[in-house]
């Protein structure tokens, strides 16, 4: 079995360049510019796309993307609005993945069984629950792949040789390497040292590695590209949301084009490098 | 949901797991799993080493004070006798206090951080985190950190540090940060919050000191044996005193530490009947409380499944109490199990009745209690008339009220 996210990453291998992964929190500020916000995305040049799913109780997340599931949640953002997100997005593109991100909590209360069929049949790919670590692998992990979902687990520093085989075990898809230990849009990471561990992750599997937390820039985003198999920005892209709303923080209608432009950039800081290591 | 077979011990949990039934668990981000394991196992050699038990007994005895006393509340029980009888019963408990309020930081938050702190010295980890609500954890980890000269770092809500002022200023004076949390609703949820994300960062040289019985394994089995020397004393204590068991023990509930540790060496005791005490604040109707147990439902919040306040799309709603020590939308893991098992009974009291049982206890004993315990001494209140003269009943004071006659006295102020 295949799924939109393998194929994804095979095309891209042939390309010989690295994925750009998108995050941006849905409904964030509101349901129908997160939309519109999303729908642009793949022109922009966002190969991979990470939805995620607001939370009141974030605890891996900083500040910004605190905000953004806040600012959703006010808005009234729930979890069969996040599918219909999809839905709606995949009226119109077929091909490019979606991976949902979030926490548990609510996915449990809608029932991991609903969840798994009605994120199935609206398009989704993938999922990145960030509160499910190996040792919870019965909860969602293993339903999930059955469903034919893929399960994209987070390897962090702390993740060493010992314990990578555990965390590979049950991950499809890709690898998502937390680049620092520390929550979403804290410390850039080094570049360098991130290779490292990119090499080391690909000694225990064969499946890409994308590299997130703290890549804010075009510039980041093309070091990170040159030793990744994908490169993650999220709270670059959630602080250019923010600074696009109006006082209320209400869409103002810079606020699709603050996302895009700033997407467009990140893809061409992508585009910009010829892989360095083979996949 | 029809209630878990009943096992053959209360007191076997957790499994290696971590789970208590179905509730408990490590649902933590993949950064902190390694930690969580390193924790586990660290726990799992001091708990073995005589040499850490005989550590832990010479501070029990010399810096926290211990045991402490289980008093005869002989006024509180005329009175409650008083009132039985002006109902036609000839009835009224016999009502223990077990004075945890008396220990060194005038809480039962000690006897747990203790055993943290001397097994992070353990572990070489020179940098202490915390989450505080009412303030009791903080003031108790600050102490030990001064104690043993390790950095100490407290979350504590925004608006608890504005509650529990007295609190804040003894942490500072024990050369603790304070850091205000303005996340979420500003109090303990949102202080837990930001201490993972502390750990989450600071993965290297800082130990997670948690202040109650939740978390992610090890954490709700680590807790609950620390804090487990209030059943064990009582235990002992009640013998001598009365020559058996006590017939029922009650304990107010935020996370559930006080009452973890009075209950645990009862559990397999079938005569003892177990209340906990939750929150009610404003009243079950409404929205302003924090009776997990009683209004909530099973979820998954910071590392363990359990009992949570939360709307029907799994978002967690913020809790309300008048006492910041228990205004917490979730409770320990082995505490919804207990529910579940039917073996402990939750009952709740609101604000209103809190601040009822914290003057008749001040007035009839001399011992003002927190407010925290005022929930439990509200439902003795309420039970005591109507359980016969020969009925032991032990209340755990699980901490005094000096951090709250401020906001006692704004509460009373019209009727002083």
């Amino acid at each position: 079995m295949t799924t939109r996210i393998d194929r994804r990453f095979a095309t891209l291998k042939e390309e010989g360049r690295a994925a750009l992964v998108t995050f941006l929190m849905a409904g964030d500020p509101d349901a129908d510019t997160a939309l519109a916000i999303v729908k642009a995305l793949p022109d922009a040049g966002a190969d991979v796309i990470e939805l995620g799913m607001p939370f009141t109780d974030p605890m891996a997340d900083g500040p910004a993307i605190q905000a953004a599931g806040l600012r959703a949640l006010k808005a009234g953002q729930t979890m069969a609005k996040t599918l219909a997100m999809v839905r709606g997005f995949r009226a119109g593109d077929d091909a490019t993945p979606i991976v949902l991100m979030g926490y548990y909590n609510p996915i449990y209360i809608y029932g991991v069984d609903r969840f798994l069929a009605d994120a199935k049949a609206a398009g989704v790919d993938g999922l990145i629950v960030v509160d499910l670590p190996p040792e919870e692998d019965t909860e969602l992990c293993l339903p999930a792949l059955k469903a034919g979902l893929n399960f994209i687990r987070l390897a962090t520093p702390t993740t060493d040789d010992r314990r990578l085989p555990t965390v590979l075990a049950n991950t499809s898809g890709f690898v998502y390497y937390v680049s620092i230990t520390g929550i979403t849009g804290a410390a850039t990471p080094d570049a360098g040292r991130v290779g490292d561990a990119v090499a080391r992750i690909k000694r225990h599997t064969a499946l890409p590695v994308a590299v997130g937390f703290g890549v804010k820039t075009a510039a980041h985003a093309r070091s990170i590209a040159a030793g990744a198999d994908g490169a993650v920005v999220g709270s670059a892209l959630v602080d250019a949301l923010r600074s696009s709303l109006d006082a209320d923080g209400k869409a103002t209608s810079k606020t699709v084009k603050a996302v895009t432009s700033l997407v467009r950039e990140l893809a061409e800081g992508v585009r910009g490098v010829a892989r360095q290591t083979a996949g | 949901m029809s209630a878990p077979a009943r096992p053959n011990s209360f007191r076997s949990g957790p499994d290696r797991h971590g789970h208590f039934g179905i509730f408990g668990g490590r649902f933590v981000a993949e950064t902190l799993m390694p930690l969580v394991l390193e924790l586990e196992k660290a726990y799992a050699a001091a708990k073995a080493d005589p040499a850490y038990q005989r550590e832990m007994d010479v501070y029990l005895a010399h810096y926290v004070g211990r045991p402490s006393p289980l008093y005869f509340a002989e006024r509180l029980t005329a009175h409650l006798r008083d009132v039985a009888a002006a109902n036609g019963s000839s009835g009224g408990a016999k009502i223990y206090l077990k004075r945890e309020e008396l220990n060194h930081t005038g809480s039962h938050k000690v006897n747990n951080v203790l055993g943290q702190i001397l097994l992070a010295r353990r572990m070489g980890k020179q940098r202490i985190i915390a989450e505080t609500g009412a303030g009791m954890h903080g003031v108790a980890t600050a102490t030990l950190c001064a104690r043993f000269g390790l950095e100490c770092v407290v979350y504590m809500g925004a608006v608890d540090v504005e509650r529990q002022k007295p609190n804040v200023f003894r942490m500072n004076m024990l050369g603790a940060k304070v850091v205000p949390v303005q996340s979420g609703a500003r109090t303990l949820k949102d202080a837990m919050n930001e201490a993972l994300r502390d750990w989450v960062t600071n993965v290297a040289d800082t130990f997670y000191c948690i202040g109650t019985v939740a978390g992610p394994h090890p954490y709700p089995m680590m807790v609950r044996d620390f804090q487990s020397i209030i059943g064990r004393e009582t235990h002992e204590q009640m013998h001598q005193a009365e020559g058996r068991l006590p017939d029922s023990l009650i304990a107010c509930i935020g996370g559930g530490s006080n009452a973890m540790g009075l209950f645990h060496r009862f559990l397999d005791e079938p005569s003892v009947e177990i209340y906990g005490v939750e929150a009610a604040g404003r009243g079950l109707h409404t929205c302003l409380h924090a009776a997990s147990l009683n209004a909530g439902r099973p979820g998954v919040l910071h590392g363990n499944r359990t009992y949570l306040l939360m709307n029907d799309d799994g978002q967690i709603n913020e809790a309300h109490s008048i006492s910041a020590g228990l205004d917490y939308p979730g409770i320990g893991p082995e505490h919804s199990w207990l529910h579940e098992t039917g073996r402990a009974k939750y009952l709740s009291a609101t604000d209103e009745e809190a601040l009822n049982a914290f003057q008749v206890l001040s007035k009839l004993e001399g011992i003002i209690p927190a407010l925290e315990p005022a929930h439990a001494i509200a439902k003795v209140l309420e039970l005591a008339p109507a359980k016969p003269r020969d009925h032991l009943m032990v209340v755990n004071l699980s901490g005094r009220g000096d951090k709250d006659l401020d906001s006692v006295a704004q509460h009373l102020g019209s009727r002083l």
